[in-house]
């Protein structure tokens, strides 16, 4: 016998009593969370399986104080009749209790989740053992990898360039050739 | 359990009101040092060179020296 299942807006056979039922029995288990995709039996082949990071995800962050969920998801009988005491009036409630209702709703507090750590002092360690890697690698290669120089770095044609740019009077008010005595032929002291 | 209530409004003007007379002040002193510490003395050295400079004179140590390509030392 055909069926149209609203829920599923299509024709379903003797199946769409069923659909109706795992709907409502799926909302049941989940709880709070929010059912982001549809339960739907179609031609009774099954429900899609709702992944875990599709559904809203507790954490404790700074930016985010209150997040889309409560920490504690399965409450026990004596959290449960706590919230249920928290339906009434709140003066009602001792500070311990209040602390309690917290801590079912958050992990950490913002004092916990600010804490400073002594995480630096491994991440600098782990800086300067890598340099220190690194500078072994260059090294290394310096040695085995990297052919000779330009001859145009030998000390002779070095002199020579330094000459060449003494006669040029390079930077001769600041810079290069402002340090030089021309009268002496040396260096100004 | 009663904290007294934090400061809610005016963060960033009471931010701006500490830190931006400060940046303007630093800046400013920034600008004084660099124009007495850097621009002064480098325009008075420019002058001091000038002042006893002989174009032709260098010329021709130059020329000695060899670095042109339009005008070869005397000897050659």
């Amino acid at each position: 016998m055909n069926k149209y299942c609203k829920l599923c807006a299509s024709n379903v056979t003797q199946r769409w009593f069923e659909c109706r039922m795992l709907a409502s029995r799926a909302l049941r288990l989940v709880g709070k969370r929010a059912i982001s995709t549809s339960v739907c039996l179609r031609g009774g082949h099954g429900v899609a399986k709702v992944e875990d990071y599709t559904l809203p995800a507790y954490f404790d962050r700074r930016e985010n104080p209150l997040p889309d969920i409560r920490y504690v998801q399965n409450l026990s009988p004596v959290q449960a009749s706590l919230k249920e005491k928290e339906k009434g009036a709140w003066a009602a409630l001792s500070a311990d209790e209040k602390i309690a209702l917290y801590r079912i709703s958050f992990h950490q507090s913002f004092a916990e989740m600010n804490q400073e750590s002594a995480e630096w002092k491994s991440v600098v360690a782990g800086i300067f053992f890598l340099m220190g890697l690194t500078g072994l690698l260059v090294l290394w290669q310096r040695k085995y990898v990297y052919g000779p120089v330009p001859h145009t770095l030998d000390p002779e044609y070095k002199q020579k360039e330094l000459q060449r740019m003494l006669d040029m009077r390079m930077n001769p008010v600041e810079g290069f050739s402002a340090n030089w005595d021309y009268e002496n032929k040396q260096w100004k002291k | 359990m009663s904290l007294p209530k934090p400061l809610m409004r005016g963060l960033l003007g009471k931010r701006l009101r500490f830190h931006l007379p400060i940046a303007f002040g630093l800046s400013l002193v920034a600008a004084i040092a660099f124009k007495y510490g850097v621009t002064e003395p480098r325009k008075k050295a420019y002058a001091d060179f000038y002042k006893q400079y002989d174009a032709v004179k260098e010329f021709n140590a130059m020329k000695e020296a060899g670095v042109f390509e339009s005008v070869q030392p005397s000897g050659e």
